[in-house]
């Protein structure tokens, strides 16, 4: 009995081989959307746990001195106890393009602190260390770069997979001569000093001692960006749920009648149960391998560019491949049944409590009811209610993403019932008994493609909500760097002697000099920077505040107030009127700045003030106003003349497009997802319309008995999927909005610490409206052009059926 | 002593990769043009303090027996080691000499350990003669002479400021200095100076604790690598009550056999040295020690000399969790003759 009933069961699939590719697909989707967005987080996961034991990152302090630490102070701190290794960084111009250097003493450096060196083929792990540390010595390299640089007149490389793109490290000595350096760069403190070891002051008086870049920052930050990889991934997990809850539906729905056959041959209520949940286990099971293995293509695809992303927002090394664990592949099929279970618990339950001798009324738990949508309505006040509380109060970035989540989800929920409410106004509207069907019709279809429409509505709302942050981002960032890199050349010299050697070369061929001078300090108990700034016209006209008091730089210029970065303000709370304290001077905050992409407090104040009080701070720093046509020679004349390495000169314009083109990857991952997330629920609407295709003709045939050609209802079910597509488009834009909105003022402030501007982009709505009105368009075709190719026996049998 | 220079040729394989040479790493291979030790040469003071760059492998190894005022026993360890990385003499940054330094403390009850890594050419480790002064960081060993010296080391948990005076001139191992270790003919360049008296202060956290006692050097170097078939061995240095002092050593082979050899010192200084077989140490209990069973109490005996003595661990979780692992510490020694020693262990794997 078992197996025929197996048998008739699995035959249904025969029958209809397009719906186990439409849930087959759906599941596989889902899963690999959801496991994709895991491989990606555990990857970039795992590189910060290497980036902790990395180079700098278990640094204690950071020792700094203008024009690099000297040899002598190095040794004399090491032979004082500090266990302090030297960090020598800089850039070579090559054929083939820049390259970042970092040289490093592998003897003081702590074992494992350098990236394994690929094998050297000598066979016995020897690592080639003379060859490292003597001339010509060897430059450490991802294969990329070696790649890129191969041919290009360097050290011989050896190829390092850990290694971040376009830098090789080298040992220090090798590193000096390249970079025609004689100091050792910056030191790194590695750990408490010995018993009895004097202070590093007392033995080497002219350091600035600066925790290293704070790391628990870059683990907040990218905290922030995969808490937003994984809503995207269970976003868009949800999404294809709805697939897949359309297709079960569906198969359900057809085999009623054999259901209702075996029962009545007297297959038990257990049984029929089990076999049909076994059925569901192996086509999710199935299911699920192709959807892992989706994942992991999709996974390996996107993660160069979340690599990029995390270095350029965060400077956060990922590297570029994919390694994954069993528990991921264990985890990606769990979610697959999971998500089955889910889709098809209320399938099985109905099928349960099917009365034995009842008919089987496909269209029975499709009929709207208004107690349903009142419940619904309900839910999503509730999620509106969570989602407001989470807001009012509680800070952070988790309040954050439960007040989007919130708002999300009452959105979805309350779908339903407001497009009932539409669809009720718009039935009044109707002339002549043809139209008012077409309206009661278009409300009685309202349940069965709920659902869909729901994942619809998510899917335009993360796309308007995510375009719009992404694109405000971008045009606040590229006007800001418009702003802030005001001078066409930036110069950092070794030393003030030579700075001042510089400065009368370059007087005669440019029109402005701007000194830019800053020191190390304590700002509201956090390690942040006091610049001094010019008082110039450059600054006054374009420097971008985002509060301002009044009279601002005569203030500043004038030394009787200062400027702090947006970070410190809302850090502290430090707004115009308010002071801060600057080594015992109460200084009057006249206004705030943007500061996109520092993480620390900063205060600007006026030159001359900062010359008073500052006496000793390095003025080796400096930036050009030129005419932009003669840039590129000039900074050659620098570079040639006063012999300095290619990075201590920039120019403008090639840092505005570093920087967007860093900003521009950021983005990549995040709109491949939504293109994703869209293109699966168009998936989602075609299932839903399959499914309730069906069961829609007991009402369509008694229309087309009425008059109406088969044409003319294909073409009103294409109007009715547009309709509906649109309406939920238009219910998707203040969503989107809000979305948008969170992002922005409440996720970017909790994560960042600054607030951006708002942009409205209607012409990228259009794009979105068209493009979801092809989504429809198309899911409805099929069925449609199905419905106008049903011979008119088939219709007819309707009414001879016992249904 | 080819067990003590291929275990200390191994504690420089401990150097971190990037730092290890393509020769060194091969301890089965030959010194290629590294200088070899030729017997006739005569040792020179103080000119043979000094490092010999020629030669791959090279220590200036000191150990010292003390006690705190209520005669508790410690000790304490304070190496440094050179090995040429490669056979070319690059000066400053490309020189191919690499330094490490081991330091110890030992006390009945604790046993700390740390080690510190040097290029040399850049004035960071190195060693002058006259006056004379070895240093790697701030551990140093340093003086009018070698025979007058003051010892620091300090890391974040221990330190130790110990002066050392030896009265007696320094004693040269093997023939004249040149120690025979093998029939293949390999050897090292080889003396002691077993006769330093102690004074200073070992330090444990805020704990200042004056010490007296005795102090054991070795100095040796060679381009020698290691054999095959060594599995480990057993090293013993040890102040006899009555003055002498005795080096001994048990080298383990792979078939279970062990090649031994000593030197017995006069009060006075006079060595004589004893082929294989005239020394003989035998563990009598092993303790549970960083995962593995290491001998702590032995017997050992110089049949010729009257020795015949039990020879028991001060500590017996004295182990160097360095970067390279081994057992070293204070011993007492009891039997036909009393006292104190050194005692380490390698290859209990």
């Amino acid at each position: 009995m078992t197996r025929a009933a197996l048998r008739a069961l699995l035959s249904h699939w025969m029958r209809a081989p397009f719906q186990l590719v439409t849930l087959m697909a759906g599941l596989a989707i889902a899963t690999a959307l959801w496991s994709g967005v895991q491989a990606i987080n555990a990857e970039a996961r795992k590189s910060y746990d290497r980036a902790a034991t990395g180079i700098g990152a278990s640094a204690d302090s950071v020792l700094t001195a203008e024009g690099g630490v000297p040899h002598a102070v190095w040794i004399a701190l090491r032979r004082a106890g500090w266990p302090v290794t030297p960090i020598l960084e800089g850039q070579v111009d090559t054929a083939a393009g820049p390259l970042r250097l970092v040289g490093v003493d592998p003897f003081t450096l702590p074992a494992g602190e350098l990236p394994a060196m690929a094998e050297d083929g000598t066979g016995d792990g020897a690592a080639p260390a003379l060859a490292f540390i003597t001339p010509p010595g060897q430059l450490l390299v991802a294969p990329a770069t070696a790649a890129t640089l191969a041919g290009a007149d360097l050290p011989p490389m050896v190829e390092a997979p850990g290694m971040p793109p376009g830098t090789a490290y080298a040992d220090i000595g090798i590193a000096q001569s390249l970079l025609g350096r004689d100091d050792v760069g910056r030191l790194l403190v590695l750990g408490p000093p010995p018993l009895g070891a004097a202070p590093i002051a007392d033995i080497a008086p002219g350091l600035s001692q600066a925790r290293p870049e704070a790391q628990a920052d870059l683990g907040r930050l990218t905290d922030s960006f995969h808490l937003n990889l994984t809503a995207f991934g269970l976003l868009s997990f949800a999404v294809g749920l709805f697939i897949v809850r359309g297709a079960i539906g569906l198969a359900f729905e057809q085999r009623r009648q054999m259901f209702r056959t075996l029962r009545a041959l007297g297959l038990s209520r257990a049984r029929l149960l089990a076999l049909l949940t076994a059925e569901l286990m192996i086509l999710s099971l199935a299911a699920g391998t192709l959807g892992v293995a989706l994942g992991w293509l999709m996974a390996s695809l996107l993660i160069p560019d979340v690599a990029a992303t995390l270095r350029g927002l965060y400077g956060a090394d990922v590297a570029g491949g994919l390694t994954l664990a069993p528990s991921w592949w264990l985890s990606g099929l769990a979610i697959a049944v999971l998500g089955t279970g889910v889709a098809a618990a209320a399938s099985l339950w109905r099928t349960a409590t099917m009365p034995l001798l009842a008919p089987a009324q496909p269209r029975a738990w499709a009929r709207a009811s208004e107690g349903a949508l009142r419940l619904q309505g309900a839910a999503a006040l509730a999620c509106l209610a969570v989602a407001g509380i989470a807001w009012g109060a509680f800070d952070g970035l988790v309040a954050g993403f439960v007040l989007l989540g919130g708002l999300l989800i009452a959105a979805a929920l309350a779908l339903p019932v407001l497009l009932h409410v539409v669809l009720a106004g718009l039935a009044r509207t109707a002339i002549g008994p043809r139209s008012e069907w077409f309206w009661a019709d278009t409300r009685q279809q309202l349940p069965g493609l709920s659902l869909a429409l729901m994942a619809l509505l998510l899917a335009l709302a993360t796309n308007i909500g995510v375009g719009t942050m992404v694109s405000s981002f971008r045009l606040t960032f590229t006007g800001w760097l418009d702003q802030r890199l005001a001078a066409e050349l930036y110069v950092r010299a070794d030393s003030d002697a030579q700075a001042a050697r510089i400065r009368s070369f370059v007087a005669p061929r440019t029109d402005a000099i701007l000194p830019i001078r800053s020191v190390e300090a304590d700002l509201a108990g956090i390690g942040g920077e006091i610049v001094g700034v010019a008082d110039h016209p450059t600054y006054f006209d374009r420097w971008p505040l985002v509060a301002a008091g009044p009279d601002v730089w005569r203030r500043v210029g004038a030394g009787a107030a200062v400027l702090v970065n947006e970070q410190f303000a809302r850090r502290t709370g430090t707004w115009p009127g308010g002071t801060v304290d600057l080594a015992g001077w109460q200084a009057p905050v006249a206004g705030v700045y943007s500061d996109y992409g520092n993480p620390r407090p900063q205060v600007m104040i006026g030159l001359d003030r900062f010359a008073a009080m500052f006496p000793e701070a390095p003025d080796s720093q400096f930036g050009l106003r030129l005419d932009p046509g003669g840039v590129a020679a000039l900074r050659r004349a620098i570079l040639d003349r006063f012999d300095l390495p290619a990075d201590r000169v920039t120019d403008q314009a090639s840092v505005k497009q570093l920087s967007l083109s860093v900003f521009d990857r950021t983005f990549t991952v995040t709109s491949a997802l939504n293109v994703l997330t869209l293109a699966v629920s168009g998936l989602a609407i075609l299932t839903s319309l399959l499914t309730i295709a069906t069961m829609r003709r007991p009402q369509l045939a008694p229309v087309w008995a009425l008059g109406l050609t088969r044409r003319r209802l294909a073409r009103l079910e294409v109007l009715r999927a547009l309709l509906l597509a649109l309406l939920t488009f238009v219910a998707a834009i203040p969503v989107g909005l809000a979305l948008a909105w969170i992002l922005l003022a409440v996720i970017n402030v909790e994560a960042f610490g600054w607030r951006l501007p708002m942009h409205l982009f209607p012409t990228d709505w259009l794009r979105l409206l068209a493009l979801s009105a092809l989504a429809a368009a198309l899911a409805a075709a099929i069925p449609a052009r199905r419905l106008a190719r049903t011979p008119p026996a088939d219709l007819l049998k309707v009414f001879a059926h016992e249904r | 002593m080819n067990a003590r220079i291929t275990r200390r040729a191994l504690l420089l394989s401990a150097l971190p990769a990037a730092a290890q040479a393509q020769g060194f790493a091969g301890l089965g291979q030959g010194g290629d043009a590294f200088a070899e030790p030729q017997r006739g040469d005569s040792l020179v003071f103080p000119r043979d303090h000094a490092p010999h760059p020629g030669f791959r492998i090279e220590w200036w190894y000191l150990t010292a027996n003390l006690a705190d005022p209520d005669g508790t026993p410690m000790g304490l360890q304070w190496t440094l080691f050179r090995s040429a990385l490669g056979t070319a003499q690059g000066a400053d940054w490309a020189t191919p000499q690499a330094w490490l330094g081991h330091a110890a403390i030992t006390t009945p009850e604790r046993h700390l350990a740390a080690e510190r890594l040097a290029r040399g050419g850049i004035g960071q480790a190195g060693v002058t003669a006259a006056p004379f002064d070895a240093w790697i960081d701030h551990w140093r060993m340093s003086g009018p002479s070698l025979s007058q010296v003051r010892l620091r080391a300090a890391t974040p948990d221990f330190a130790y400021d110990v002066a050392l005076v030896a009265d007696r001139p320094f004693v040269p191992q093997g023939d004249a200095g040149y120690s025979v270790k093998s029939a293949g003919g390999q050897a090292s360049h080889y003396y002691s100076q077993p006769f330093y008296a102690a004074r200073g202060t070992l330090s444990l956290g805020e704990r200042n604790i004056p010490v007296t006692g005795r102090a054991w050097l070795d100095r040796e170097w060679s381009s020698t690598p290691l054999a095959e078939t060594q599995t480990g061995w057993d090293w013993f240095s040890l102040h006899l009550s009555g003055g002498a002092k005795v080096m001994g050593f048990r080298l383990r082979e792979r078939d279970g056999s062990a090649f031994t050899s000593a030197t017995w010192i006069a009060p006075d200084g006079t060595p004589t040295p004893y082929g294989d077989g005239a020394f003989r140490a035998e563990p009598l209990e092993t303790a549970r020690v960083a995962g593995r069973d290491v001998p702590v109490g032995w017997r050992v005996r110089l049949p010729d000399r009257g020795l015949d003595a039990r020879v028991r661990a001060v500590n017996d979780a004295a182990w160097m969790d360095l970067g390279f692992a081994y057992w070293e510490g204070p011993v007492g020694v009891e039997g036909s003759h009393d006292g104190t020693g050194y005692l380490e262990m390698t290859g209990y794997e």
